[in-house]
């Protein structure tokens, strides 16, 4: 496969898993809203941007932290590069790329959601905008059934699902951290009815609160931490994404007959999981555990680029 | 929807007869056509326009940033090419395309034909489209157009006329397969009845030319299209075509030059190409030969195919056929090297650089049409009867200035056909573009583009200039006659769930 194409499709699936969780990140507030019976402009927007990283970004642009600012600039800001309507143009634009080479099935779903995010690019209130995150989240379970039912599970669809659980993780990882800069876990707070209402929130914006239910019953600080980071099932757990990253990683490299250094780097991350217990993680704090497994991730990244993206006559 | 009204205003048209009966072969499809109303005419049209939007099947607008993208018009009532006029059609193009090949190795070799004085050689040697970067080349197979897209047009008189040759890597095959696939969806049972020939293996026939003219020696040979990338107008053709043949689409920064090979950077390393479709034009292929600022192309490749290492299609130079006063002499082309009369006529061609022919064009110029000899696509034009004086006279000092650069024809009554306007169906002027494949032998699609010029009276087809375009219709006679088994293939339920599907409705 040409270098180029498993860049575009690698990125092309990045991004539309970055938009799928750029709508959930908002859903987490909208949810929020509702459960804390919060009065409307006294709700925190803040931590969506923070837990972006696109804080300064985000000033050079706007004024505060209201509704309708961050919405704007999360959805339909065409300067911010990672807003919902920037990730879809990119997606789209990485998918024309590789055209040939994904279904035309999947190049049609792309093009449609492309013109759904056009056609509700005017809106600016969170009530009309619910029924459009919703389509984004379909439009992407579609793709990655699609992808699964009608591409060839060869190279260019493992560099797919590379790119998605990758960017899933890392997704993951900052929905914990926009709990974190809500509310910081201070005594009496933990494990409050509030602190449930919030987990719960958080819960449901990955959709994991049934499959947590099952499994742990009552909700709390702690566990949903141990749930979201280090259950080994749950398919937009940490644990999860890193080690079916790294299967789809060791198929391409011996699909290839290639070694590469990406592959250490994926073994190391995942033990940097594997051996990472609760405890631990908490006594050094969550947020600090999230800066380092964000920085482990995008070492992976300059790492698959040298390895496979960018190839140098010697 | 009846053709009552339907007036063929004096012109050639190609569906109903200057009495306004139906031309006999047509009557299946007029039928069809009469007996659905407005509505379900329009019903069809706009599902066949949802479907091109749904697949992106669109063209790029240069210097248009905002709405870059469109969708080319496409009418849904198809244009017919009868069986007996293919046949003529297949066997002249068959004879140009073999002579122009002829033509163009012997030009850039031992230039016989201007040694034998059949072509004044000044005219040829100071085209701009004479690439004398291609001196001394021998391509593999000695093929050096392996795609071709000819223009032709029906006059008044119902003559087909060859209007350009197109031989440097034509554009809109795939709107011929994209279009066929949609109108086999409109109007299945029309389809059925007229006993249509398939184009859909046009993208077979593509790979087995390109793998026969690979270097000689190489067996399994890997093949690719050079795009110059999704900024390019006919982007979506490129990786249609990429995709139909199941090959690789390249951009000039994927490929590199190692030890005289083209070779691709994969995520495997490097490997090695034999063949490339290229779609970027002469002057971009190599900025180390041709335009040294070219981004486009790649360093280096000219001589990986000068020294057979790489097949180039077409090859580079074959522009010199399409400099338009060349294209005056292809009726000599073809008697010098094949010993035949041309079976497709030229359409009558003054070149200005001759001093009587250019006496009569600036004489005549409100009669003719006037084109650059090295600019297509409806630029560069004048077109006598519908000109104003102020435009005369500038393309008189035009002329004067630079008559090697410019020839005249005279002004053709295009071919109308029936197109759906609004809610009524009126004449609009046609052109037809067949493809043509050079590769173990001369294969032409029976089918090709169609297309229209939709503004009432305009003879300008192109796309870039308010042009549509229709699936065309070529006829197999008695004995192809293809008979489907009726249940899931049943024409009808191709229908039924297509339009149900494009337009949202329960039918």
């Amino acid at each position: 496969m040409l270098s180029r194409v498993a860049n575009s499709i690698y990125w092309m699936n990045r991004y539309l898993e970055r938009a799928d969780n750029v709508a959930r990140f908002i859903d987490v507030n909208a949810f929020l809203i509702l459960d804390m019976g919060w009065e409307r402009e006294n709700t925190q927007w803040d931590p969506l941007v923070k837990a972006s990283g696109d804080e300064a970004d985000f000033y050079t642009r706007y004024q505060n932290y209201n509704e309708k600012n961050v919405l704007h600039f999360l959805t339909f800001d065409r300067d911010n590069p990672n807003s919902i309507l920037s990730c879809i143009q990119n997606v789209r634009e990485n998918a024309r790329t590789v055209r040939e080479i994904i279904s035309s099935e999947m190049w049609e779903t792309i093009n449609a959601l492309y013109h759904l995010v056009q056609a509700h690019s005017r809106k600016r209130k969170i009530d009309d905008l619910q029924a459009f995150f919703g389509q984004v989240h379909r439009a992407n379970h579609l793709l990655t059934g699609l992808a699964e039912n009608t591409m060839s599970h060869g190279e260019g669809w493992h560099f797919a699902r590379l790119g998605r659980l990758l960017e899933r993780a890392d997704k993951t990882a900052r929905m914990l951290d926009v709990k974190y800069f809500i509310l910081l876990p201070s005594g009496e707070v933990v494990d409050s009815p509030y602190d449930t209402v919030q987990w719960g929130a958080v819960l449901k914006s990955v959709s994991g609160f049934e499959m947590y239910r099952k499994q742990l019953h009552r909700v709390n600080y702690r566990d949903v931490a141990q749930f979201l980071v280090l259950d080994p099932h749950f398919p937009r757990s940490i644990h999860f994404c890193i080690h079916t990253a790294a299967r789809s990683l060791a198929d391409i490299t011996s699909m290839l007959g290639v070694a590469c250094a990406a592959k250490d780097e994926m073994a190391k991350l995942c033990a940097s999981i594997d051996n990472a217990s609760m405890n631990e993680i908490l006594n050094n704090g969550l947020h600090e555990f999230i800066d380092m497994f964000q920085f482990n991730l995008n070492v992976i990244d300059e790492v698959l680029y040298q390895s496979f993206f960018n190839l140098e006559k010697n | 929807m009846n053709f009552e009204d339907y007036d063929t205003g004096g012109f050639y048209d190609e569906l109903i007869a200057p009495d306004g009966s139906p031309r006999a072969d047509i009557l299946p499809l007029l039928e069809h056509v009469n007996a659905l109303s407005p509505k379900a005419l329009r019903r069809r049209q706009k599902a066949a326009e949802h479907s091109l939007h749904q697949q992106g099947i669109t063209f790029n607008v240069y210097g248009n940033e905002k709405g870059t993208e469109k969708i080319m018009p496409f009418d849904i009532l198809p244009r017919v090419v009868t069986a007996p006029e293919w046949k003529i059609l297949e066997r002249g193009l068959k004879q140009r395309i073999e002579a122009l090949n002829l033509f163009i190795n012997d030009i850039y070799n031992d230039k016989k034909i201007l040694k034998d004085k059949v072509i004044p050689a000044e005219l040829v040697l100071s085209s701009e489209c004479y690439l004398k970067q291609c001196e001394g080349l021998s391509p593999p197979k000695g093929i050096w157009i392996h795609i071709t897209g000819t223009d032709l047009v029906r006059d008044g008189d119902g003559q087909f006329y060859v209007l350009e040759d197109n031989l440097r890597c034509p554009s809109g095959i795939s709107y011929v397969l994209q279009n066929r696939s949609i109108q086999k969806r409109t109007m299945p049972r029309a389809f059925r009845a007229m006993r249509v020939r398939p184009v859909s293996n046009y993208g077979d026939h593509l790979y087995e030319t390109l793998r026969h003219s690979a270097p000689n020696g190489i067996q399994d040979s890997n093949v690719i299209v050079l795009t110059p990338g999704i900024y390019n107008a006919a982007y979506y053709e490129h990786s249609f075509l990429a995709q139909q043949m199941g090959v690789k689409l390249a951009q000039g920064s994927d490929l590199t030059i190692i030890d005289d090979h083209v070779m691709l950077r994969t995520t495997r390393g490097f490997e090695k190409v034999d063949v490339i479709y290229r779609r970027i034009d002469d002057a971009f292929l190599d900025p180390t030969v041709f335009n040294p600022n070219s981004l486009l192309g790649v360093p280096g490749i000219m001589d990986c195919f000068r020294k057979g290492n790489v097949t180039l299609a077409n090859a580079p130079g074959t522009g010199i056929a399409d400099d338009k006063a060349v294209y005056a002499y292809v009726p000599q082309i073809i008697r010098y090297y094949l010993g035949e009369d041309p079976i497709i006529a030229n359409v009558p061609t003054y070149i200005c650089n001759d001093a009587k022919d250019r006496q009569h064009v600036l004489a005549n110029l409100d009669s003719l049409v006037v084109k650059a000899v090295n600019l297509s696509g409806g630029y560069g034009m004048l077109i006598g009867p519908q000109s104003t004086a102020k435009e005369r006279s500038e393309f008189a000092d035009k002329i004067k200035a630079s008559p090697r650069d410019y020839i005249a024809q005279p002004t053709l009554a295009l071919s109308r056909t029936p197109t759906i306007i609004g809610d009524s169906i009126e004449g609009r002027h046609v052109d037809f573009r067949p493809y043509i494949l050079y590769g173990e032998s001369i294969f032409v699609l029976p089918g090709g583009l169609t297309r229209v010029a939709l503004t009432k009276g305009s003879l300008v087809v192109n796309s870039s200039q308010g042009g549509g375009s229709k699936d065309t219709w070529v006829l197999g006679d008695e004995k192809s006659s293809i008979l489907l088994t009726p249940g899931i293939y049943n024409s009808a339920y191709y229908e039924h769930s297509f339009l149900s599907q494009e337009t949202g409705t329960q039918s």
